[in-house]
């Protein structure tokens, strides 16, 4: 589904303020993966997903989805392959627009669009069942502008218009991290149902370990650009965070020493 | 006795400039663009339209001219702001300063008569009245217009793209198309009304459009204050922007009126608009209780965060 092959990328580069934020990274998906990534400051992890959503273009490396290469399609163009869903609540929405409107323009996404009648009556009226599904109380605020609603209802709208169109990758950039716990606890439920319910491959970066283990059938960490930790199956379900916090020390601390031992 | 008599030549004006002002709203209000190119499209439009009615073209053809040529002036804002990467108001500013030149060679020279007399003109100053009709017509129409486009998929994506650039990239959008289209849209709308001002003034000028974002931003602000109270929509918007310029010319007919120098009057109209934008910001930082003050900090500008620089990306991504 996913294929990312050697992935460079620096940052400001010949400058002092030079950052390395992707080295040498891979990674495979498989079709229906529900993958968490977890990663201290400065790992790469957002970085990871703009490269995918082609918000820049990589300095090496190559991005395939689907066994279509994107490494150079333009960011609104690999938009038809993707959902996202960002950690800014403000981010995802058009605030000014009806929540109607929002979600009619994320109905489009991957279509050409035309001089067509863009939200016609009885597509409004379809939005009011999807958006009853979140129990948010929405269903009944069709023509609300989206600004008027909280972080975790516009989160949720977000993630509505994200799947709407079932995307051939679902890539949530912390989408609970800017919410109270209440409300990121039912962000992350929707999550959950919207990818079981429509067998979304996912990639969802979380700073919250014990989310991380709950969630998806996989996970992995990223350190200095690269992944360096991966499990999945049986061996994730049954990990803890003192695991996770030890598998790290070992994980990065291995390639400490073995940096030693060059220098050495 | 005087002021009576100014008022429906104040209304025809105001109608012409509400023109102008609907065109402005589409690059300030919806797109989010201060966009400067309009002081020189104006000019453009009365341009086109005198060089040509003087050699005998058909008026409405005269006036469909002016609105591609306006249009033409919003591409090369647009491409400068988007296929260059420069700013949108240095792109507005320098396609302006393009245009200083342009209407000079349409025009021939700097001043040239329209008489209503010798030409077959669809509004003139010497019958306001029918130019009071005609203004209302050509408002009607592109509000209409504008009202069925902005509500097309092409046109709510535009609209989505003046509201969250950032969110537009991630439904598919092409926001640099959008911005390009948009500006076109708004210059040519801007440019209509120049060819209605000439007809109306009876003669195009060089110097027409100096100022002119001005009048239309004191427009938008006087119409937008009473309209959004009465009811938030787009026509509404649009109506209440129509209107607004016709209040600011009964302003300003009553000025003339009690003798002010109008050497002043740019003055006190930009005195007036800088008043208007700095409201809401005086208000939010020296009239608020200190507790509140957390609440008017807004989370968007956190946005993407160290990836990339946005106006770098424009450019590479322009199609």
């Amino acid at each position: 589904m996913l294929k990312i092959t050697d992935l460079h990328k620096t940052f400001h580069p010949g400058t002092v303020n030079a950052k390395k934020a992707l080295n040498g990274l891979s990674l495979t998906l498989n079709e229906g993966d529900f993958v968490t990534v977890i990663g201290g400051n400065g790992a790469g992890k957002s970085t990871m997903l703009n490269a995918i959503a082609g918000v820049f273009v990589p300095d090496e490396g190559t991005i395939e989805i689907d066994g279509v290469d994107v490494t150079n399609i333009p960011e609104y163009k690999r938009a038809k392959y993707l959902g996202r869903v960002f950690q800014d609540p403000m981010m995802g929405t058009a605030p000014d627009m009806e929540i109607a409107e929002n979600l009619a323009i994320a109905r489009r996404r991957g279509t050409r669009r035309h001089l067509l009648w863009g939200l016609p009556k009885a597509e409004r009226e379809s939005y009011r069942e999807v958006l009853r599904e979140l129990g948010l109380g929405l269903e009944d605020r069709l023509s609300s502008k989206v600004g008027l609603l909280s972080g975790g209802q516009r989160q949720a709208v977000t993630l509505l218009m994200a799947t709407i169109n079932k995307p051939k990758l679902l890539l949530l950039d912390e989408h609970t991290a800017a919410l109270d716990p209440k409300t990121a606890a039912k962000v992350l439920e929707i999550t959950d149902r919207i990818v079981q319910d429509n067998h979304l491959t996912t990639i969802m970066i979380t700073h919250n370990m014990r989310d991380a283990i709950k969630h998806g059938n996989r996970l992995i960490m990223l350190h200095e650009g690269r992944v360096i930790i991966d499990v999945s199956g049986e061996e994730k379900q049954k990990l803890t965070v003192e695991d996770l916090l030890a598998m790290f020390a070992r994980a990065s601390g291995d390639e400490f020493s073995h940096d030693r031992s060059i220098l050495s | 006795m005087g002021f009576i008599n100014a008022l429906p030549g104040a209304v025809a004006q105001g109608l012409i400039w509400g023109l102008f002002a609907i065109g402005l709203y589409i690059s300030y209000k919806i797109l989010d663009i201060a966009d400067l190119t309009v002081d020189g499209s104006i000019c453009t439009g009365g341009c086109v339209l005198a060089a040509l009615i003087t050699r005998g073209v058909n008026v409405y053809i005269c006036i469909l001219c002016a609105f591609l040529a306006g249009a033409l002036a919003g591409v090369v804002t647009g491409l400068l702001h988007t296929a260059m990467g420069i700013p949108p108001i240095l792109s507005g500013i320098l396609t302006q300063l393009m245009l200083w030149s342009v209407n000079l060679k349409i025009l021939g020279k700097a001043n040239l008569p329209v008489s209503s007399r010798k030409y077959d003109v669809l509004l003139s100053s010497i019958n306001n009245v029918s130019s009071i009709i005609v203004g209302v017509l050509f408002c009607a129409i592109i509000i209409v217009a504008l009202w069925l486009f902005f509500y097309t998929e092409i046109g709510l994506t535009i609209k989505s793209t003046g509201d969250n650039e950032h969110m537009s990239r991630a439904q598919g959008v092409n926001v640099n198309f959008n911005k390009v289209l948009g500006l076109a849209i708004s210059n040519g709308i801007i440019a209509l009304s120049g060819a209605l001002l000439v007809q109306y003034q009876g003669f195009a000028d060089v110097n027409m459009g100096r100022g002119a974002i001005v009048i239309g931003l004191a427009a938008i602000i006087i119409g937008l204050s009473v309209s959004l109270k009465i009811k938030p929509n787009f026509v509404c918007s649009l109506i209440g922007v129509v209107g607004g310029a016709i209040a600011y010319y009964l302003v300003y007919t009553f000025v003339i009126f009690l003798g002010i120098d109008t050497d002043f009057l740019k003055m006190l109209s930009a005195v007036v608009v800088a008043i208007f934008l700095a409201v809401p910001y005086i208000k939010s930082t020296y009239f608020k209780k200190r507790h509140k003050v957390h609440a008017t900090v807004e989370p968007e500008t956190a946005a993407t965060g160290e990836e990339g620089s946005p106006t770098k990306k424009e450019g590479e991504e322009n199609a």
